[in-house]
């Protein structure tokens, strides 16, 4: 007779990281979907193949390394997809592919894999390519059309005249495959903060942030939020586990950092958007605000 | 409702099973071993050599260091082994072993060992510590603290409130539950002479929303003393059961404080520091039984459930009986048993064996067959702050586990490891299954042994 000796607790929660990752690639298939729609099928053949390319690279990376093959958690998956998203409808396969690869191998898989990266991989790798390949990173094109258009937020920093509200809402506007749908980002968001597997404070300090700080600079504070990476980057980056914080009190002031560096780069940097950056910026960050940002101990308040 | 912060939702209590049957006494056993110690603290020495007759309820181990409890023969019967054996607690204990003889059954009513008196007013504090420290009664809710050095502050310390936990917040276990429903007399007035004891005004009894039925029990139980007549021989002025809300740990002592008084013990203190005295209501129970009748602590209510038991119950077992026979009796084990747990799926103790002795912590025995067993491997931790969040003390399960997996002592002590409470909350929800109450443990343990060593 050998029973099971293992440590206490005996019973634990359904959710696990796998569950986790396949919520999150749940609610970004809203955000594709939208994608789509507005950059024709060109957009998704862009998503699937960046994802597969993610998938493939952690298989052989991992195989390569001697390292136990995870790519069934789906966390290269969230990865993939997230890349896809960050990127242009008209880049040419091979340079995403090559994202793909900087994503998984380059920035998590030789930091010792998931858990253990700095940067968040997809914003990393889209910044490599944005240095390497600036001109096809930054070639834009209409919703519906193959006519080379400009971004909102170029258009805004170039001071001409920039896409109404609701077009910048439900994502009527050139831009990266799955930023520029606002609703649909949010479709995805409700979800994902409604099973608990994200939560507010690092968006919301990160979106009230820049809000605030456009309208005291005397800019359309609800332009500033609609408009650019912020949406997608509040809610799918800056909430990624891994590269931010642990506690509320953390995440609440990597949003926070994240706003204001957002602010600084559009309103006074050469770029017209500066989510991608702000974010990694504050990903360095991350073990100093965790060292610090600590939750408050039991029993260490005074007694009335 | 009163709350703590943090802490977690449980989906299933699985109580269902055995909150509806009355306690059931079993039969006597053939057979008890009895460890020598059974309380948190210092162990005892036998009083008692092999051969000798022992008749039930005769005192055969005790010590004379303060935080103790002896140990008294609960069956009648030879004295047949004093030598180590195997302890549900993990270790290798010396234990008496007494086999049961017929014969001496009928010597066992001449053998009530303490001083009587079901009064508690005509009793004085010192007379109820010592009745309490005589009948070996140890805190039962599963921590076994001697009740005796709990009912004895320091002259510095002014308690003003005796909280009774009733809360039961662990899942399965309904043997508390059953002990409010079927004997709430007993509670209170284990609950007064506690307070008599140490001199408090105030009487809390806590229980979960989840226990309506005891809370209304109780509720009734208490009509009579309400308003208390003046100048009653106890000093209590104020008695109430008090509902909290069904969330784990709301029995944990710190979080059922903080939860009824909003008072926090201090980190590193002690209920008592705050002006705070917790019992178990099982405790309560067994004080009233030593009072009212000279009974000492032979047999304690065990909870006997589980998917691997054919019919889970709430039985009343004779301390030293193996778990064996108590499962035996309770229609035995039914298909694939992967896991037998003394105590809760939370914070209980996986147990190697079946011919262990129920002991004084022993408040279930909970069978759980292969389909409620899973086994995981850990991954790696994903950074994702569950933990944090359901940690009841507010501290960080992920870095303490890194830490001690790094063997960094210092940051692992920094990090207040030892303000954990090992409630389990935390890796409860690890979506990364990471074995973390498991790290705390080694790192406690590996604290504690370099503190000797550099002393």
């Amino acid at each position: 007779m050998i029973f099971n000796l293992s440590v206490s607790p005996h019973i634990y929660a359904k959710e696990d990281t796998r569950s986790i990752m396949r919520w999150v690639n749940f609610a970004l298939l809203f955000p594709i979907a939208a994608a789509t729609y507005f950059f024709g099928l060109k957009a998704l053949i862009l998503v699937v193949f960046t994802t597969l390319i993610a998938i493939l690279s952690e298989v052989v990376f991992q195989w390569l390394a001697k390292r136990p093959i995870t790519v069934s958690d789906g966390s290269a998956t969230t990865t993939g997809i997230l890349l896809a998203l960050i990127l242009p409808s008209t880049l040419p396969l091979w340079m995403a592919a090559i994202g793909a690869i900087t994503a998984i191998v380059l920035v998590k898989g030789l930091f010792g894999g998931l858990g253990f990266n700095i940067f968040n991989p997809a914003l990393a790798a889209r910044a490599l390519l944005l240095a390497s390949w600036p001109v096809a990173m930054t070639h834009w094109v209409k919703p519906f059309d193959t006519i080379t258009s400009a971004t909102p937020l170029f258009l805004a920093k170039m001071g001409q005249a920039v896409p109404g509200y609701w077009d910048l809402f439900i994502g009527n506007r050139a831009g990266s495959l799955g930023e520029t749908s606002v609703l649909m980002i949010l479709v995805g968001a409700a979800i994902l903060l409604c099973k608990k597997i994200i939560d507010w404070p690092a968006p919301t300090a990160y979106i009230g942030t820049v809000a605030l700080l456009a309208f005291i600079l005397g800019k359309d504070p609800l332009f500033a939020v609609l408009s650019g990476g912020l949406m997608i980057g509040a809610f799918f980056m800056a909430t990624d586990y891994v590269t931010t914080p642990v506690t509320t009190k953390g995440r609440f002031i990597f949003g926070l950092g994240c706003g204001i560096m957002t602010v600084l780069i559009r309103f006074y940097g050469g770029f017209p958007e500066g989510v991608n950056y702000s974010i990694l910026f504050m990903n360095i960050l991350t073990p100093l605000i965790d060292k610090y940002a600590r939750p408050q101990l039991f029993g260490r308040l005074k007694n009335k | 409702m009163r709350n703590f912060a943090n802490g977690i939702h449980l989906p299933d209590y699985h109580k269902k099973a055995t909150a509806l049957k009355p306690i059931r006494e079993l039969a006597l056993p053939k057979r008890v071993v009895l460890p020598l110690q059974m309380n948190l603290g210092c162990p005892n020495e036998p009083l008692v050599k092999i051969g000798d007759a022992v008749v039930e309820g005769q005192k055969i181990a005790d010590t004379s260091k303060f935080v103790s409890a002896p140990i008294h023969a609960s069956v009648s019967g030879k004295v047949t082994k004093i030598e180590r054996l195997p302890n549900p607690c993990g270790f290798d204990v010396p234990s008496i072993v007494i086999e049961r003889t017929e014969v001496l059954e009928s010597k066992a009513v001449s053998s009530k060992p303490l001083a009587v008196s079901s009064n508690i007013e005509t009793l004085t504090p010192e007379e109820i510590r010592k009745i309490v420290r005589e009948a070996g009664i140890v805190g039962l809710g599963g921590a076994t603290f001697p009740t005796h050095v709990k009912i004895t502050p320091p002259a510095d310390k002014k308690i003003d409130t005796i909280i009774i936990n009733g809360c039961e917040c662990e899942p399965y276990i309904t043997a508390d539950h059953r002990l409010m429903l079927e004997r709430p007399a007993d509670i209170l007035y284990g609950a007064m002479a506690i307070a008599k004891a140490i001199g408090a005004s105030r009487i809390v009894i806590g229980i979960e929303d989840n226990k309506r039925d005891a809370i209304e029990r109780l509720n009734r139980t208490l009509t009579p003393f309400s308003p208390l007549p003046e100048g009653e021989g106890t000093g209590v002025r104020e008695i109430s059961v008090v509902k909290l809300k069904t969330k784990y740990p709301q029995g944990g002592e710190k979080q059922l404080i903080k939860a009824i008084l909003n008072r926090e013990v201090p980190s590193g203190g002690l209920p008592l520091d705050i002006g705070v005295v917790v019992n178990n209501v099982g405790t309560a129970v067994a004080v009233s039984e030593a009072i009212k009748f000279g009974t000492p602590l032979i047999k304690r209510v065990v909870t006997v459930t589980g998917s691997g038991v054919k019919e889970p119950q709430n039985v009343l077992v004779r301390i030293g009986t193996s778990f064996e026979a108590v499962i035996n009796q309770c229609g035995g084990r039914v298909g694939d048993t992967a896991k037998v747990i003394m105590g809760g799926p939370m914070t209980g103790l996986a147990v190697s064996a079946l011919d262990l002795p129920v002991v004084k912590a022993t408040n279930c025995i909970l069978v759980l067959s292969k389909k409620d067993v899973k086994v995981f491997e850990e991954s790696s931790c994903i950074r994702c702050g569950r933990c944090i969040k359901a940690c009841p003390i507010g501290l960080m399960p992920n870095f303490l586990a890194d830490f001690t997996k790094l063997k960094n002592w210092e940051l692992v002590e920094e990090y207040n490891i030892a303000d954990c409470i090992e409630c389990g909350c935390c890796a409860y929800v690890c979506p990364s299954r990471i074995y973390l109450v498991h790290y705390f443990k080694v790192a406690k343990k590996e604290l504690q042994l370099r503190k000797v060593v550099c002393k």
